[in-house]
Protein backbone atom coordinates (compact mmCIF):
# COMPACT_ATOMS: atom_id res chain seq x y z
CA UNK A 1 0.00 0.00 0.00
CA UNK A 2 1.75 3.09 -1.31
CA UNK A 3 1.51 6.05 1.30
CA UNK A 4 0.26 9.17 -0.43
CA UNK A 5 2.71 12.25 0.08
CA UNK A 6 3.12 15.63 -1.45
CA UNK A 7 5.08 14.27 -4.29
CA UNK A 8 1.68 12.02 -5.37
CA UNK A 9 0.81 13.36 -8.83
CA UNK A 10 -2.85 14.61 -8.93
CA UNK A 11 -4.04 12.16 -11.52
CA UNK A 12 -2.41 9.41 -9.92
CA UNK A 13 -4.20 10.43 -6.98
CA UNK A 14 -7.33 10.61 -8.37
CA UNK A 15 -7.18 7.41 -10.08
CA UNK A 16 -6.08 5.32 -7.16
CA UNK A 17 -9.45 6.43 -5.60
CA UNK A 18 -11.53 5.00 -7.96
CA UNK A 19 -9.61 2.54 -8.47
CA UNK A 20 -11.38 -1.61 -8.12
CA UNK A 21 -9.96 -2.75 -4.99
CA UNK A 22 -8.75 -7.01 -4.68
CA UNK A 23 -11.34 -6.70 -1.69
CA UNK A 24 -14.50 -5.24 -3.62
CA UNK A 25 -13.36 -8.21 -6.75
CA UNK A 26 -13.54 -10.99 -3.86
CA UNK A 27 -16.86 -9.40 -2.96
CA UNK A 28 -18.68 -10.12 -5.95
CA UNK A 29 -17.19 -13.55 -6.50
CA UNK A 30 -18.42 -14.29 -2.75
CA UNK A 31 -21.99 -13.14 -3.66
CA UNK A 32 -22.23 -16.44 -5.71
CA UNK A 33 -21.26 -18.56 -2.88
CA UNK A 34 -24.96 -19.28 -1.94
CA UNK A 35 -25.46 -21.41 -5.42
CA UNK A 36 -23.04 -23.65 -4.08
CA UNK A 37 -22.72 -23.49 -0.32
CA UNK A 38 -26.39 -22.33 0.73
CA UNK A 39 -28.69 -23.63 -2.39
CA UNK A 40 -31.62 -24.14 0.81
CA UNK A 41 -31.27 -19.84 1.12
CA UNK A 42 -31.37 -18.56 -2.26
CA UNK A 43 -34.97 -17.09 -1.57
CA UNK A 44 -32.83 -15.29 1.31
CA UNK A 45 -30.23 -14.61 -0.50
CA UNK A 46 -32.30 -12.95 -3.42
CA UNK A 47 -34.57 -10.96 -0.90
CA UNK A 48 -31.25 -9.73 0.56
CA UNK A 49 -30.21 -8.47 -3.27
CA UNK A 50 -33.21 -6.79 -3.25
CA UNK A 51 -32.84 -5.34 -0.05
CA UNK A 52 -29.05 -4.52 -0.81
CA UNK A 53 -30.30 -2.48 -3.97
CA UNK A 54 -32.77 -0.39 -1.83
CA UNK A 55 -30.31 0.21 0.72
CA UNK A 56 -28.18 1.35 -2.06
CA UNK A 57 -30.34 3.68 -3.46
CA UNK A 58 -30.98 5.33 -0.41
CA UNK A 59 -26.89 5.25 0.14
CA UNK A 60 -26.47 7.78 -2.73
CA UNK A 61 -29.19 10.42 -1.15
CA UNK A 62 -28.30 10.05 2.49
CA UNK A 63 -24.72 8.95 2.40
CA UNK A 64 -23.71 10.96 -0.72
CA UNK A 65 -25.85 13.83 -0.74
CA UNK A 66 -27.03 14.36 3.20
CA UNK A 67 -30.51 13.99 2.39
CA UNK A 68 -32.21 11.92 5.05
CA UNK A 69 -35.43 10.44 4.77
CA UNK A 70 -38.21 8.23 6.05
CA UNK A 71 -40.27 7.59 3.35
CA UNK A 72 -38.20 5.61 1.02
CA UNK A 73 -40.43 2.58 0.79
CA UNK A 74 -42.62 4.97 -1.34
CA UNK A 75 -40.73 4.60 -4.38
CA UNK A 76 -40.01 0.54 -3.39
CA UNK A 77 -43.79 0.60 -3.37
CA UNK A 78 -44.48 2.21 -6.67
CA UNK A 79 -41.91 -0.18 -8.17
CA UNK A 80 -43.52 -3.04 -6.14
CA UNK A 81 -46.81 -1.91 -7.51
CA UNK A 82 -46.37 -1.36 -10.79
CA UNK A 83 -44.55 -4.08 -11.92
CA UNK A 84 -46.98 -6.49 -10.28
CA UNK A 85 -50.03 -4.71 -12.06
CA UNK A 86 -48.20 -5.17 -15.35
CA UNK A 87 -47.70 -8.90 -14.37
CA UNK A 88 -50.90 -9.15 -13.14
CA UNK A 89 -53.06 -7.50 -16.29
CA UNK A 90 -51.08 -9.83 -18.92
CA UNK A 91 -47.45 -8.37 -18.93
CA UNK A 92 -45.20 -10.57 -17.04
CA UNK A 93 -42.10 -9.64 -19.23
CA UNK A 94 -39.51 -9.36 -15.91
CA UNK A 95 -37.46 -6.73 -17.78
CA UNK A 96 -39.79 -4.50 -19.22
CA UNK A 97 -41.75 -4.88 -16.26
CA UNK A 98 -38.67 -3.72 -13.70
CA UNK A 99 -37.99 -1.02 -16.30
CA UNK A 100 -41.71 0.22 -16.22
CA UNK A 101 -41.40 0.04 -11.85
CA UNK A 102 -38.65 2.18 -11.92
CA UNK A 103 -39.77 4.78 -14.62
CA UNK A 104 -43.01 5.39 -12.19
CA UNK A 105 -41.09 5.45 -9.22
CA UNK A 106 -38.31 7.69 -11.09
CA UNK A 107 -41.52 10.07 -12.31
CA UNK A 108 -43.23 10.54 -9.07
CA UNK A 109 -39.99 10.84 -7.64
CA UNK A 110 -38.85 13.53 -9.60
CA UNK A 111 -42.12 15.40 -8.63
CA UNK A 112 -41.25 14.68 -5.04
CA UNK A 113 -37.79 16.35 -5.57
CA UNK A 114 -39.36 19.52 -6.40
CA UNK A 115 -40.20 19.74 -2.66
CA UNK A 116 -37.66 17.72 -1.13
CA UNK A 117 -34.50 20.02 -2.88
CA UNK A 118 -35.92 23.00 -0.64
CA UNK A 119 -35.78 21.44 2.60
CA UNK A 120 -32.75 19.60 4.63
CA UNK A 121 -32.73 18.15 8.51
CA UNK A 122 -35.97 17.74 10.54
CA UNK A 123 -38.33 19.33 8.05
CA UNK A 124 -37.17 17.17 5.22
CA UNK A 125 -37.61 13.49 7.87
CA UNK A 126 -41.10 14.84 8.34
CA UNK A 127 -41.83 15.88 4.59
CA UNK A 128 -40.82 12.38 3.23
CA UNK A 129 -42.42 10.64 6.09
CA UNK A 130 -45.46 12.14 5.85
CA UNK A 131 -45.25 11.40 1.21
CA UNK A 132 -44.46 7.24 2.47
CA UNK A 133 -47.71 7.96 4.93
CA UNK A 134 -49.44 9.57 1.91
CA UNK A 135 -48.41 6.85 -0.80
CA UNK A 136 -49.28 3.59 1.61
CA UNK A 137 -52.67 4.79 2.68
CA UNK A 138 -53.59 5.62 -1.25
CA UNK A 139 -52.33 2.24 -2.14
CA UNK A 140 -54.90 1.11 0.78
CA UNK A 141 -57.78 2.56 -0.40
CA UNK A 142 -57.46 2.08 -3.68
CA UNK A 143 -58.14 -1.97 -2.98
CA UNK A 144 -59.97 -2.03 -6.70
CA UNK A 145 -56.14 -1.29 -8.05
CA UNK A 146 -53.94 -3.26 -5.66
CA UNK A 147 -56.11 -5.82 -3.47
CA UNK A 148 -55.69 -2.97 -0.55
CA UNK A 149 -54.80 -5.13 2.68
CA UNK A 150 -55.20 -8.55 1.20
CA UNK A 151 -52.44 -7.46 -1.02
CA UNK A 152 -51.80 -7.56 -4.72
CA UNK A 153 -52.62 -11.55 -6.26
CA UNK A 154 -52.70 -13.44 -8.95
CA UNK A 155 -49.06 -11.65 -10.48
CA UNK A 156 -47.83 -14.50 -13.27
CA UNK A 157 -44.32 -14.26 -14.21
CA UNK A 158 -43.14 -15.26 -17.72
CA UNK A 159 -39.10 -16.75 -17.96
CA UNK A 160 -36.64 -13.93 -17.72
CA UNK A 161 -35.51 -13.79 -21.68
CA UNK A 162 -38.18 -16.52 -22.20
CA UNK A 163 -35.49 -19.17 -21.22
CA UNK A 164 -35.50 -19.34 -17.13
CA UNK A 165 -38.35 -19.76 -15.40
CA UNK A 166 -38.70 -18.64 -11.64
CA UNK A 167 -38.72 -21.72 -9.44
CA UNK A 168 -39.43 -22.49 -5.69
CA UNK A 169 -36.11 -22.66 -4.65
CA UNK A 170 -35.15 -19.00 -5.82
CA UNK A 171 -32.18 -19.96 -8.41
CA UNK A 172 -33.86 -17.80 -10.61
CA UNK A 173 -34.96 -15.21 -8.55
CA UNK A 174 -31.21 -14.80 -6.64
CA UNK A 175 -29.18 -14.97 -10.06
CA UNK A 176 -32.18 -11.96 -11.49
CA UNK A 177 -32.14 -10.00 -8.41
CA UNK A 178 -28.11 -9.96 -8.61
CA UNK A 179 -27.54 -9.34 -11.76
CA UNK A 180 -29.72 -5.96 -11.42
CA UNK A 181 -28.00 -4.97 -8.44
CA UNK A 182 -24.87 -5.75 -9.88
CA UNK A 183 -25.60 -3.42 -13.16
CA UNK A 184 -27.15 -0.95 -10.65
CA UNK A 185 -24.11 -1.05 -8.37
CA UNK A 186 -21.71 -0.50 -11.83
CA UNK A 187 -23.47 2.55 -13.20
CA UNK A 188 -23.84 4.36 -9.14
CA UNK A 189 -20.18 3.70 -8.86
CA UNK A 190 -19.76 5.41 -11.95
CA UNK A 191 -21.79 8.36 -10.54
CA UNK A 192 -20.01 8.64 -6.66
CA UNK A 193 -17.04 8.74 -9.11
CA UNK A 194 -17.92 11.42 -11.41
CA UNK A 195 -17.30 15.18 -11.76
CA UNK A 196 -21.51 15.19 -10.59
CA UNK A 197 -20.91 12.68 -7.45
CA UNK A 198 -18.10 15.14 -6.38
CA UNK A 199 -20.52 18.07 -6.38
CA UNK A 200 -23.06 15.88 -4.07
CA UNK A 201 -20.57 14.93 -1.70
CA UNK A 202 -19.64 18.89 -1.68
CA UNK A 203 -23.58 19.29 -0.11
CA UNK A 204 -23.51 16.91 2.50
CA UNK A 205 -20.35 18.47 3.78
CA UNK A 206 -21.43 21.81 3.55
CA UNK A 207 -24.47 22.98 2.01
CA UNK A 208 -23.96 26.82 2.16
CA UNK A 209 -20.72 26.80 0.55
CA UNK A 210 -21.99 25.13 -2.67
CA UNK A 211 -24.35 28.09 -3.78
CA UNK A 212 -21.26 30.14 -2.99
CA UNK A 213 -18.95 28.31 -5.14
CA UNK A 214 -21.86 29.12 -8.00
CA UNK A 215 -23.05 25.61 -7.55
CA UNK A 216 -26.84 24.77 -8.40
CA UNK A 217 -27.59 22.73 -5.34
CA UNK A 218 -30.93 22.28 -5.71
CA UNK A 219 -31.05 21.21 -8.90
CA UNK A 220 -28.14 18.65 -8.07
CA UNK A 221 -30.50 17.22 -5.59
CA UNK A 222 -33.32 16.50 -8.24
CA UNK A 223 -31.30 14.95 -10.07
CA UNK A 224 -30.09 12.71 -7.65
CA UNK A 225 -33.65 12.03 -5.49
CA UNK A 226 -34.97 10.99 -8.81
CA UNK A 227 -32.11 8.44 -9.75
CA UNK A 228 -32.14 7.27 -6.65
CA UNK A 229 -36.06 6.64 -6.91
CA UNK A 230 -35.83 5.11 -9.99
CA UNK A 231 -33.10 2.37 -8.10
CA UNK A 232 -35.95 2.13 -5.25
CA UNK A 233 -38.31 1.10 -8.20
CA UNK A 234 -35.80 -1.59 -9.63
CA UNK A 235 -36.06 -2.72 -5.94
CA UNK A 236 -39.51 -2.89 -5.36
CA UNK A 237 -40.35 -4.57 -9.02
CA UNK A 238 -37.67 -6.95 -8.16
CA UNK A 239 -39.45 -8.11 -4.95
CA UNK A 240 -42.92 -8.31 -6.92
CA UNK A 241 -41.67 -10.17 -9.55
CA UNK A 242 -39.26 -12.63 -7.81
CA UNK A 243 -42.33 -13.26 -5.02
CA UNK A 244 -45.23 -12.71 -7.61
CA UNK A 245 -46.70 -10.96 -4.61
CA UNK A 246 -47.69 -7.39 -3.41
CA UNK A 247 -48.23 -6.12 -0.38
CA UNK A 248 -48.88 -3.04 1.34
CA UNK A 249 -45.77 -3.69 3.54
CA UNK A 250 -44.03 -2.30 0.27
CA UNK A 251 -44.93 0.85 0.83
CA UNK A 252 -44.87 0.98 4.94
CA UNK A 253 -42.71 2.61 7.34
CA UNK A 254 -41.30 0.00 8.51
CA UNK A 255 -39.92 -0.89 5.14
CA UNK A 256 -38.31 3.07 5.11
CA UNK A 257 -37.06 2.77 8.70
CA UNK A 258 -35.48 -0.55 7.73
CA UNK A 259 -33.79 0.28 5.37
CA UNK A 260 -32.06 4.05 7.84
CA UNK A 261 -31.16 1.22 10.37
CA UNK A 262 -29.52 -1.26 7.31
CA UNK A 263 -27.81 1.64 6.28
CA UNK A 264 -26.26 3.29 9.77
CA UNK A 265 -25.70 -0.51 10.24
CA UNK A 266 -23.39 -1.26 7.57
CA UNK A 267 -22.15 2.75 7.06
CA UNK A 268 -22.79 5.74 4.85
CA UNK A 269 -21.46 7.03 2.11
CA UNK A 270 -19.28 3.73 1.26
CA UNK A 271 -21.73 2.15 -1.63
CA UNK A 272 -20.97 -0.95 -0.12
CA UNK A 273 -22.53 0.16 3.03
CA UNK A 274 -25.66 -0.82 2.29
CA UNK A 275 -24.75 -3.71 0.60
CA UNK A 276 -23.10 -5.37 4.18
CA UNK A 277 -26.20 -3.94 6.17
CA UNK A 278 -28.44 -5.91 3.92
CA UNK A 279 -26.77 -9.15 4.52
CA UNK A 280 -26.76 -8.40 8.43
CA UNK A 281 -29.88 -7.20 8.82
CA UNK A 282 -31.34 -10.23 6.92
CA UNK A 283 -29.63 -12.77 8.14
CA UNK A 284 -29.67 -11.71 11.76
CA UNK A 285 -33.79 -11.15 11.23
CA UNK A 286 -33.72 -14.87 9.52
CA UNK A 287 -31.99 -16.37 12.78
CA UNK A 288 -33.93 -14.42 15.12
CA UNK A 289 -36.89 -14.20 14.29
CA UNK A 290 -37.76 -17.67 14.45
CA UNK A 291 -40.08 -18.12 17.54
CA UNK A 292 -40.85 -14.64 18.22
CA UNK A 293 -40.84 -12.65 15.31
CA UNK A 294 -41.35 -9.69 16.43
CA UNK A 295 -38.75 -9.82 19.31
CA UNK A 296 -36.18 -10.22 17.28
CA UNK A 297 -36.30 -6.38 17.29
CA UNK A 298 -34.87 -6.64 20.39
CA UNK A 299 -31.60 -7.65 19.22
CA UNK A 300 -31.34 -5.13 16.19
CA UNK A 301 -32.03 -2.65 18.95
CA UNK A 302 -28.96 -3.21 20.88
CA UNK A 303 -27.17 -3.92 17.61
CA UNK A 304 -27.86 -0.44 16.29
CA UNK A 305 -26.97 1.13 19.66
CA UNK A 306 -23.81 -0.62 19.80
CA UNK A 307 -22.66 0.14 16.03
CA UNK A 308 -23.66 3.75 16.35
CA UNK A 309 -21.97 4.29 19.88
CA UNK A 310 -18.69 2.39 18.94
CA UNK A 311 -18.38 2.51 15.23
CA UNK A 312 -19.73 5.78 14.09
CA UNK A 313 -19.25 4.98 10.15
CA UNK A 314 -20.59 1.44 10.60
CA UNK A 315 -19.16 -1.70 9.91
CA UNK A 316 -17.17 -0.92 6.74
CA UNK A 317 -16.05 2.21 8.38
CA UNK A 318 -15.13 0.46 11.28
CA UNK A 319 -13.27 -2.46 9.04
CA UNK A 320 -11.36 0.69 7.22
CA UNK A 321 -10.32 1.80 10.51
CA UNK A 322 -8.78 -1.64 11.60
CA UNK A 323 -7.27 -2.06 7.89
CA UNK A 324 -5.19 0.81 8.57
CA UNK A 325 -4.48 0.00 12.10
CA UNK A 326 -3.22 -3.14 10.51
CA UNK A 327 -1.23 -1.21 7.38
CA UNK A 328 0.14 0.65 10.58
CA UNK A 329 -0.82 4.01 8.89
CA UNK A 330 -2.51 4.89 11.87
CA UNK A 331 -1.37 6.49 14.92
CA UNK B 1 -15.55 55.51 -18.80
CA UNK B 2 -16.81 51.88 -17.82
CA UNK B 3 -19.54 51.22 -15.29
CA UNK B 4 -17.96 49.98 -11.86
CA UNK B 5 -17.46 46.48 -11.20
CA UNK B 6 -19.64 46.71 -8.17
CA UNK B 7 -21.67 49.27 -6.89
CA UNK B 8 -25.12 49.46 -4.54
CA UNK B 9 -28.16 52.25 -4.70
CA UNK B 10 -30.46 53.08 -1.19
CA UNK B 11 -29.68 49.14 0.03
CA UNK B 12 -32.35 48.87 3.45
CA UNK B 13 -32.27 45.86 5.50
CA UNK B 14 -33.66 45.40 8.82
CA UNK B 15 -34.39 42.47 11.44
CA UNK B 16 -37.81 43.60 13.14
CA UNK B 17 -36.75 46.91 14.82
CA UNK B 18 -33.33 46.33 14.03
CA UNK B 19 -31.60 48.01 11.17
CA UNK B 20 -29.00 46.36 10.08
CA UNK B 21 -28.16 47.96 6.55
CA UNK B 22 -29.15 52.09 6.48
CA UNK B 23 -29.04 53.55 2.21
CA UNK B 24 -26.11 51.75 1.41
CA UNK B 25 -24.36 53.40 -1.39
CA UNK B 26 -20.89 52.59 -2.77
CA UNK B 27 -19.00 51.99 -6.33
CA UNK B 28 -16.15 49.46 -6.95
CA UNK B 29 -14.34 50.51 -9.76
CA UNK B 30 -12.89 47.91 -11.81
CA UNK B 31 -9.86 45.92 -10.39
CA UNK B 32 -10.07 48.26 -7.13
CA UNK B 33 -8.66 47.01 -3.79
CA UNK B 34 -11.32 48.58 -1.12
CA UNK B 35 -11.17 48.21 2.76
CA UNK B 36 -14.39 47.80 4.86
CA UNK B 37 -13.86 48.85 8.29
CA UNK B 38 -15.80 49.58 11.34
CA UNK B 39 -16.32 48.33 14.67
CA UNK B 40 -18.14 44.73 15.71
CA UNK B 41 -21.93 44.59 14.68
CA UNK B 42 -21.53 47.59 12.28
CA UNK B 43 -22.89 45.31 9.84
CA UNK B 44 -19.91 44.40 7.47
CA UNK B 45 -20.84 40.68 6.87
CA UNK B 46 -24.49 41.86 6.79
CA UNK B 47 -23.63 43.69 3.62
CA UNK B 48 -21.55 41.12 2.23
CA UNK B 49 -24.63 38.79 2.90
CA UNK B 50 -27.06 41.11 0.92
CA UNK B 51 -24.06 41.83 -2.10
CA UNK B 52 -24.07 37.50 -2.57
CA UNK B 53 -28.09 37.17 -2.29
CA UNK B 54 -27.57 35.06 1.02
CA UNK B 55 -29.64 38.09 2.40
CA UNK B 56 -32.34 39.77 0.62
CA UNK B 57 -32.66 43.56 0.87
CA UNK B 58 -36.17 45.14 1.73
CA UNK B 59 -35.85 48.22 -1.08
CA UNK B 60 -32.33 49.11 -3.01
CA UNK B 61 -30.38 47.47 -6.08
CA UNK B 62 -27.29 46.23 -6.28
CA UNK B 63 -24.92 45.90 -10.02
CA UNK B 64 -22.59 43.58 -10.71
CA UNK B 65 -20.87 46.41 -14.03
CA UNK B 66 -24.23 47.17 -15.88
CA UNK B 67 -26.48 44.37 -14.53
CA UNK B 68 -29.14 44.36 -11.79
CA UNK B 69 -28.41 41.31 -10.09
CA UNK B 70 -30.93 42.27 -7.09
CA UNK B 71 -33.35 39.27 -7.66
CA UNK B 72 -30.79 36.93 -8.39
CA UNK B 73 -30.14 33.46 -6.56
CA UNK B 74 -26.29 33.30 -4.59
CA UNK B 75 -25.25 30.89 -6.70
CA UNK B 76 -26.13 32.49 -10.38
CA UNK B 77 -24.48 35.70 -8.93
CA UNK B 78 -21.18 33.70 -8.15
CA UNK B 79 -21.43 32.34 -11.93
CA UNK B 80 -21.58 35.55 -12.89
CA UNK B 81 -18.46 36.44 -11.15
CA UNK B 82 -19.13 38.22 -7.61
CA UNK B 83 -17.60 35.46 -5.16
CA UNK B 84 -16.86 36.13 -1.41
CA UNK B 85 -15.23 34.18 1.00
CA UNK B 86 -16.36 33.90 4.68
CA UNK B 87 -15.38 34.67 8.07
CA UNK B 88 -15.78 31.39 9.41
CA UNK B 89 -14.61 28.17 7.54
CA UNK B 90 -16.99 27.32 5.43
CA UNK B 91 -15.29 24.18 4.07
CA UNK B 92 -15.83 20.68 3.15
CA UNK B 93 -14.59 19.01 5.68
CA UNK B 94 -13.95 15.24 5.04
CA UNK B 95 -12.77 16.16 1.06
CA UNK B 96 -9.36 17.04 0.82
CA UNK B 97 -8.30 20.52 -1.10
CA UNK B 98 -7.45 18.72 -3.88
CA UNK B 99 -11.43 17.63 -4.50
CA UNK B 100 -12.71 20.93 -3.05
CA UNK B 101 -11.05 22.79 -5.46
CA UNK B 102 -11.70 20.58 -8.38
CA UNK B 103 -15.10 20.73 -7.43
CA UNK B 104 -15.25 24.38 -7.69
CA UNK B 105 -13.43 24.52 -11.19
CA UNK B 106 -16.22 21.84 -12.53
CA UNK B 107 -19.08 23.56 -11.00
CA UNK B 108 -17.78 26.60 -12.99
CA UNK B 109 -16.85 24.79 -16.06
CA UNK B 110 -20.62 23.40 -16.49
CA UNK B 111 -19.41 19.92 -16.40
CA UNK B 112 -20.68 18.86 -12.75
CA UNK B 113 -23.71 17.96 -13.76
CA UNK B 114 -22.05 15.02 -15.90
CA UNK B 115 -22.42 11.26 -13.88
CA UNK B 116 -21.22 9.00 -16.44
CA UNK B 117 -17.83 9.96 -17.00
CA UNK B 118 -15.62 9.79 -14.12
CA UNK B 119 -13.44 12.66 -12.49
CA UNK B 120 -10.06 11.49 -13.91
CA UNK B 121 -11.38 12.21 -17.65
CA UNK B 122 -11.98 15.96 -16.92
CA UNK B 123 -7.55 16.19 -16.87
CA UNK B 124 -7.50 20.00 -17.72
CA UNK B 125 -10.28 20.91 -14.44
CA UNK B 126 -7.22 18.73 -12.16
CA UNK B 127 -4.66 20.34 -13.08
CA UNK B 128 -6.10 23.98 -13.39
CA UNK B 129 -7.53 23.31 -9.32
CA UNK B 130 -3.45 21.86 -8.60
CA UNK B 131 -2.26 24.96 -9.82
CA UNK B 132 -4.25 26.96 -7.88
CA UNK B 133 -3.38 25.14 -4.77
CA UNK B 134 -0.05 25.55 -5.82
CA UNK B 135 0.03 29.35 -6.05
CA UNK B 136 -1.85 29.50 -2.76
CA UNK B 137 1.27 27.21 -1.30
CA UNK B 138 -1.10 24.26 -0.52
CA UNK B 139 0.09 21.58 -2.80
CA UNK B 140 2.00 19.82 -0.07
CA UNK B 141 -1.37 19.70 1.62
CA UNK B 142 -3.41 18.45 -1.53
CA UNK B 143 -4.14 14.96 -0.03
CA UNK B 144 -5.10 15.35 3.59
CA UNK B 145 -8.98 15.59 4.66
CA UNK B 146 -9.27 19.15 5.07
CA UNK B 147 -10.56 19.01 9.01
CA UNK B 148 -6.86 17.78 9.41
CA UNK B 149 -5.83 20.61 8.17
CA UNK B 150 -3.70 23.53 10.50
CA UNK B 151 -6.21 26.23 10.74
CA UNK B 152 -3.91 28.86 8.85
CA UNK B 153 -4.39 26.33 5.75
CA UNK B 154 -7.82 26.63 5.75
CA UNK B 155 -8.10 30.25 5.90
CA UNK B 156 -6.30 29.76 2.48
CA UNK B 157 -8.07 27.02 1.24
CA UNK B 158 -11.30 29.69 1.73
CA UNK B 159 -9.63 31.73 -0.91
CA UNK B 160 -8.54 29.21 -3.15
CA UNK B 161 -12.24 28.01 -3.80
CA UNK B 162 -13.37 31.32 -4.57
CA UNK B 163 -10.55 31.90 -6.84
CA UNK B 164 -11.54 28.57 -8.38
CA UNK B 165 -14.57 30.10 -9.88
CA UNK B 166 -12.72 32.77 -11.42
CA UNK B 167 -14.19 36.15 -9.53
CA UNK B 168 -14.69 38.95 -11.29
CA UNK B 169 -15.42 41.24 -7.49
CA UNK B 170 -13.83 38.76 -4.95
CA UNK B 171 -15.45 39.81 -1.18
CA UNK B 172 -13.09 38.73 1.52
CA UNK B 173 -14.57 38.18 5.23
CA UNK B 174 -12.29 39.05 7.36
CA UNK B 175 -9.58 36.74 5.45
CA UNK B 176 -7.19 36.49 8.38
CA UNK B 177 -9.52 36.07 11.14
CA UNK B 178 -8.18 33.67 14.05
CA UNK B 179 -5.10 33.53 12.39
CA UNK B 180 -1.89 34.32 14.71
CA UNK B 181 -0.24 37.90 13.92
CA UNK B 182 3.06 36.17 13.02
CA UNK B 183 1.28 33.53 10.70
CA UNK B 184 -1.34 36.21 8.99
CA UNK B 185 1.57 36.93 7.05
CA UNK B 186 1.68 34.64 4.47
CA UNK B 187 -2.15 35.37 4.06
CA UNK B 188 -2.11 38.52 3.69
CA UNK B 189 0.86 38.07 0.97
CA UNK B 190 -1.67 35.95 -1.15
CA UNK B 191 -4.06 38.83 -1.08
CA UNK B 192 -1.29 41.36 -1.94
CA UNK B 193 -0.39 38.86 -5.31
CA UNK B 194 -4.29 38.45 -6.41
CA UNK B 195 -4.21 39.26 -10.20
CA UNK B 196 -4.86 42.76 -10.72
CA UNK B 197 -8.00 42.49 -12.76
CA UNK B 198 -9.98 41.14 -9.68
CA UNK B 199 -12.04 43.90 -7.98
CA UNK B 200 -11.16 42.96 -4.44
CA UNK B 201 -13.25 44.24 -1.16
CA UNK B 202 -12.27 43.09 2.25
CA UNK B 203 -13.32 43.36 5.42
CA UNK B 204 -10.14 43.08 8.20
CA UNK B 205 -9.43 44.34 11.60
CA UNK B 206 -6.05 44.43 11.20
CA UNK B 207 -5.20 48.18 10.56
CA UNK B 208 -1.54 47.96 8.78
CA UNK B 209 -2.86 45.70 6.24
CA UNK B 210 -5.63 47.95 5.92
CA UNK B 211 -3.98 50.93 5.10
CA UNK B 212 -1.07 49.15 3.19
CA UNK B 213 -2.88 47.33 0.95
CA UNK B 214 -6.00 49.35 0.40
CA UNK B 215 -6.51 52.30 -2.09
CA UNK B 216 -10.03 53.22 -0.52
CA UNK B 217 -11.42 52.40 2.91
CA UNK B 218 -15.66 52.55 3.25
CA UNK B 219 -16.10 52.96 7.52
CA UNK B 220 -19.28 51.13 8.45
CA UNK B 221 -21.17 52.04 11.70
CA UNK B 222 -24.24 51.17 13.24
CA UNK B 223 -25.63 49.60 9.29
CA UNK B 224 -24.61 52.82 7.64
CA UNK B 225 -21.67 54.03 5.46
CA UNK B 226 -19.61 56.76 8.04
CA UNK B 227 -17.23 58.03 5.27
CA UNK B 228 -15.67 56.74 2.30
CA UNK B 229 -11.69 58.20 1.01
CA UNK B 230 -8.14 57.44 0.79
CA UNK B 231 -6.65 55.74 4.09
CA UNK B 232 -5.15 59.19 4.60
CA UNK B 233 -8.33 60.92 4.86
CA UNK B 234 -10.03 57.93 6.39
CA UNK B 235 -6.82 57.98 9.34
CA UNK B 236 -7.35 61.92 9.46
CA UNK B 237 -10.98 61.95 9.78
CA UNK B 238 -12.03 62.56 13.46
CA UNK B 239 -15.54 60.79 13.07
CA UNK B 240 -13.62 57.47 12.73
CA UNK B 241 -11.03 58.43 15.74
CA UNK B 242 -13.84 58.91 17.98
CA UNK B 243 -15.79 55.07 16.55
CA UNK B 244 -12.75 53.30 16.83
CA UNK B 245 -12.08 54.90 20.57
CA UNK B 246 -15.68 55.26 21.67
CA UNK B 247 -15.69 51.45 20.55
CA UNK B 248 -12.59 50.13 22.30
CA UNK B 249 -12.99 52.21 25.47
CA UNK B 250 -17.24 51.12 25.80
Amino acid sequence: MSIVGAVTEPHAYLRSQTRWRPVELAFWLATLLPYVLFPDYLVLASAIAITALFALSLDLILGYAGIVSLGHAAFFGLGAYTAGLAAKHGWGEPISGLALGGLVAGIVGYGASLIVARFRHLALIMITLGMGLLLEQAANSASWLTGGADGLQGVKMWPIFDVFRFDLYGKTAYGYSLGVLFIVFLVARRLINSPFGLSLRGIRENALRMPALGAPSRAHIRKIYTIAAVIAGFAGALLAQTTETVSLEAFGFQRSADVLVILILGGTGRLYGGLVGAIIFMVARDQFSGNTPQFWYFWIGILLVAVVMFLPNGVLGGLARLGALLRGRAP
Amino acid sequence: MSAPALSTRGLDKRFGSLVVARDIEFSLPQGARYALIGPNGAGKTTLINLMTGMLRPDAGHILLGDDEITRLAPDQRVRRGLVRTFQINTLFPHLNPLEAVTLAVCERQGIARTWWRPITSYGAAVDEAYAILGSLMLSADCYRPTRELPYGRQRLLEIALALATRPKVLLLDEPAAGVPRDESRELFEVIAGLPGDITVLFIEHDMNFVFRFASRIIVMVGGGILLEGTPHEVAADPRVREVYLGARHG
